[in-house]
C-alpha cells in the first residue's frame, strides 16, 4: 500500500503489537488472554507490517520462515508435557518453580512454556496464510 | 492408576485429581503420539535441509513401533491402560486408553508408515520434500494414532483434524490437476462426516455430561432412549462416511488413485481404518441398545458393501482405483462383523481391519510398482509383465488372494470367524453376502491379474504382441520399493500361516469391547455414580 502516512505509522505499530501480544500472552495464565490470542494479535502485526513494506521486507524482517516457527511452537509445546516423564505423574501435567529475584518473585512453569509454544504456532500459522496470500495481492511476485 | 484416595473429603468437594503416582513404563500409552507430533514438528522447522529428513523420519518411526510393540505385550498380559492427562480425575482430564485392538491398530499404523516411508525414496521428488511430505506423514501418522489411543470422544474429534489436514497436504502434494480434483471430493465428503460427528458429539454431551468413552459405556443405559439413537445415527452416518460404507463412499474411489503411490497406500491402509475402529468402539463398547436397534441398517450396509465394491472393481480398468473398492469391500466385511455381535464375529471385525490395514496397503505399493514397470495407469496400457518381473506378479497374487480371503492367506482368518458368527445366528443373508464378496473379489483380482501379467501384451490389436513400453526397474527402486514391498508381503504371509497371535488377540479384543468392564475399569471409573454429576460440585 503506498499512502505515506500508513507507511510511516505500521513499523511502530507493528512493534507496539508485538510487545502488547508478548504482555497478553504472559498475562494469559490467569487473567483473559494466552497463547492464541497473543499469537494472533502478533500475527496481525506481522500482516500489517507485510501490507505496508511488502512481504519480501516482513520475510527478510521474520529471518525465520514462518512455517518454521510454527514447528517450534508445536515442539516446545510437546516438550513441556514431556518434562513431567519422570516425575512420576502423567503426561502435561503442569509442573512449577519458582525463584526470588530481589523483591519479586517469579515462576516459571510447563503450562507457561506450552503457552509459549501455542503462541509460536498460532504467529507462524496465521502469519504463513497471511504472507501467502498478501504475496498474490502483489500479482503473485515470488 | 486406579484407584484414588480422597483426601478432598474435609473440604466437603469431590476430589478433582488422581493423586496415584504414573510409572514411567505408563507413558508407552502417549509417547508414540508425543513423539510423531514432535518430529513432525521439528521435521517442518527443518525441511529446507533435505539429506537429514529421510532418516530423522524413519528413526522416530522406528522408536515409535519399539514402544508400540511393548505397549501391545503389555495390554495383553495386563488387561487395558489408561493415562489422564494432568492428572485430573478421568470424566473432567483427557483420558488416553489403550485396548487390545487399539494398541494392535495402533502397531500396524506405525509399521505401514514405516514400510511406506522406505518405498517412499523411489519416487521421490525434491519438490514434494519441500512442500513437507516428511512432516506431513509424521503428523498424519500422529492423528491416526492419536484416534486409536484416545479414551475421550472430543480429543478423538482433534485427532480426526489433524489426520485429516495431514491428508489434504499430501494428497495434493504433487500439484497435479487430477489430484486437485480428487482432493476437492475428498475434502468436501469428509469435512461433510466431521461436522455430523461434531454435532453428535454436542448432543452427546448435551446427553450424557460427559465425553470420556468409559463414563459414556457407564451412563449410556440410563440415558433417555430416543434422543441416544438420534445420537448413535449421527455417528453411524458420520464414521461410515470415514470409513467408505456403501451409499457414502463415493470419494473413496475418486480421490484415492490420484496422489503418488505411497501416498495411496497410506491413504488405503489408515484413513478408513479409523473410520472403522471408532464405529466398533462405539457401536459394540459405548452404546450397545442403539446398535441393536441399528441390526437392519447395519445388515443391509454391510451387504450392499459386500457385493457392490468388488463389482466396481471388475468394472474398473484404472489398476489403483479398482483397488479402491477391494477398499470399500473389507469396509462390508467388518460391517457384516459388526452386524452379527457376537463374540466370534467382533473378533472377526477386527481381525479384518487389522489385517486391512496390511493387505491393502501392499496392494497399492505393488499397484505402484506395476505402473512403474508398464509406465500406465490403465490396465489396458498393461500386460506381459509376468515375464518381465516375476517377483511383483507372485506379490499380487498372493494380495489378491489375501483380500479375497482364500486360504491359508491372511484374509481368510477373520472371514472364517465372521463367517461361522453369522451361521452361529442363522444369519444366512450375511453368510452369502460374505461368501459371495469373497467369490467377487477373486474374479476382480485375477481379472486384473490375467490382464496385467498374464496377457503378452496390451489391449486390442497389440494383444499377443509382447508389450514395449515395459522397463526395467532401477537400482534404488528394486532396493527401496520393491525390497520394503517385499517385506511387507512377507509379513502377510507369516501372518496368515501363523495366525495364531492374531487369533487369540483379536478373541480377547471382542471380549473386552463386548463387556468392557475391564476397558471402564482401568479409567478408574468403576462404582463412579452418576449422581455425583447433578449435584453440580464436581467442577
Amino acid at each position: 500500500m503506498k499512502t505515506l502516512i500508513f507507511r510511516t505509522i505500521a513499523p511502530a505499530l507493528t512493534a507496539i503489537m508485538v510487545v502488547f501480544s508478548i504482555f497478553v500472552l504472559l498475562r494469559g495464565h490467569n487473567e483473559p488472554g494466552g497463547g492464541f490470542i497473543g499469537g494472533l494479535i502478533a500475527a496481525s502485526a506481522i500482516a500489517i507490517y507485510g501490507i505496508a513494506a511488502g512481504v519480501a521486507n516482513v520475510r527478510k524482517a521474520l529471518y525465520f520462515d514462518p512455517i518454521s516457527l510454527a514447528g517450534f511452537g508445536v515442539f516446545i509445546a510437546g516438550f513441556s508435557g514431556l518434562l513431567s516423564l519422570g516425575q512420576s505423574v502423567p503426561f502435561l501435567t503442569g509442573l512449577w518453580a519458582s525463584m526470588q529475584l530481589g523483591q519479586a518473585e517469579i515462576t516459571v512453569s510447563t503450562p507457561m512454556m506450552f503457552d509459549i509454544g501455542v503462541y509460536f504456532a498460532v504467529v507462524g500459522t496465521i502469519s504463513a496464510v497471511a504472507l501467502a496470500l498478501e504475496e498474490e495481492d502483489d500479482g503473485g511476485s515470488k | 492408576m486406579a484407584t484414588q484416595t480422597g483426601t478432598h473429603t474435609e473440604l466437603d468437594l469431590p476430589q478433582a485429581m488422581l493423586e496415584t503416582a504414573t510409572a514411567v513404563s505408563e507413558w508407552n500409552l502417549i509417547l508414540p503420539v508425543v513423539i510423531a507430533l514432535m518430529a513432525g514438528a521439528l521435521l517442518a522447522m527443518i525441511r529446507h535441509s533435505r539429506g537429514s529428513q529421510f532418516g530423522f523420519s524413519v528413526l522416530a518411526v522406528l522408536v515409535i513401533l519399539v514402544i508400540e510393540i511393548d505397549l501391545f505385550w503389555q495390554v495383553l498380559e495386563t488387561g487395558p491402560v489408561v493415562m489422564t492427562m494432568g492428572n485430573w480425575l478421568p470424566p473432567f482430564g483427557i483420558s488416553f486408553a489403550a485396548d487390545i485392538m487399539s494398541a494392535s491398530f495402533a502397531l500396524a499404523a506405525s509399521f505401514v508408515t514405516l514400510i511406506v516411508l522406505v518405498y517412499f525414496q523411489a519416487e521421490i521428488v525434491p519438490r514434494e520434500v519441500r512442500h513437507g511430505f516428511y512432516p506431513l506423514v509424521m503428523l498424519l501418522l500422529a492423528g491416526v494414532t492419536g484416534a486409536f489411543l484416545t479414551g475421550d470422544l472430543f480429543n478423538l474429534y482433534v485427532w480426526f483434524e489433524v489426520m485429516l489436514i495431514s491428508s489434504f497436504g499430501l494428497l495434493i502434494i504433487g500439484g497435479r490437476k487430477v489430484q486437485l480434483d480428487g482432493a476437492v471430493k475428498y475434502g468436501f465428503l469428509n469435512f461433510l462426516a466431521t461436522t455430523f460427528f461434531l454435532v453428535g458429539l454436542g448432543y452427546m454431551y448435551g446427553l450424557t455430561g460427559t465425553l470420556n468413552m468409559a463414563d459414556i459405556a457407564l451412563l449410556a443405559p440410563s440415558a433417555p432412549v430416543a434422543p441416544m439413537t438420534a445420537v448413535a445415527a449421527i455417528f453411524l452416518l458420520a464414521f461410515s462416511m470415514k470409513a467408505a460404507a456403501f451409499p457414502v463412499n463415493a470419494w473413496l474411489p475418486a480421490s484415492y488413485h490420484t496422489p503418488d503411490a505411497a501416498v495411496s497406500a497410506l491413504f488405503g491402509g489408515l484413513l478408513t481404518k479409523v473410520g472403522v475402529y471408532v464405529l466398533l468402539r462405539i457401536m459394540i463398547a459405548l452404546m450397545p441398545a442403539s446398535r441393536e436397534l441399528f441390526d437392519p441398517i447395519l445388515t443391509t450396509i454391510a451387504v450392499i458393501t459386500l457385493i457392490t465394491a468388488p463389482m466396481g472393481a471388475i468394472a474398473q480398468t484404472n489398476l489403483r482405483r479398482a483397488i479402491g473398492f477391494l477398499v470399500i469391500g473389507g469396509i462390508g466385511a467388518v460391517f457384516a462383523g459388526m452386524a452379527i455381535a457376537s463374540l466370534r464375529s467382533v473378533a472377526g471385525a477386527t481381525f479384518y481391519a487389522f489385517h486391512s490395514m496390511l493387505t491393502m496397503t501392499a496392494l497399492y505399493l505393488v499397484a505402484g510398482l506395476i505402473e512403474r514397470v508398464t509406465q500406465a495407469k490403465d490396465t489396458k496400457q498393461m500386460g506381459g509383465i509376468y515375464a518381465a518381473n516375476s517377483p511383483i506378479s507372485i506379490m499380487f497374487l498372493i494380495l489378491v488372494f489375501a483380500a479375497a480371503g482364500l486360504p491359508p492367506f491372511l484374509g481368510f482368518w477373520p472371514k472364517l470367524l465372521i463367517t461361522h458368527g453369522a451361521i452361529a445366528q442363522a444369519d444366512w443373508l450375511l453368510v452369502f453376502a460374505v461368501l459371495f464378496n469373497s467369490l467377487l473379489t477373486s474374479i476382480a483380482g485375477t481379472r486384473l491379474w490375467a490382464h496385467i501379467f498374464w496377457r503378452p501384451g496390451r489391449e486390442g490389436a497389440h494383444s499377443e504382441i509382447p508389450n514395449d513400453h515395459l522397463r526395467k526397474l532401477n537400482p534404488t527402486e528394486s532396493r527401496m520399493a520393491l525390497g520394503s514391498t517385499m517385506v511387507l508381503v512377507g509379513v502377510i504371509v507369516v501372518l496368515g500361516l501363523w495366525p495364531n497371535l492374531l487369533f487369540e488377540s483379536a478373541g480377547m479384543a471382542a471380549g473386552q469391547l463386548l463387556q468392557p468392564q475391564l476397558y471402564i475399569e482401568a479409567f478408574g471409573l468403576q462404582g463412579f455414580s452418576p449422581d455425583i454429576l447433578s449435584t453440580g460440585g464436581a467442577s
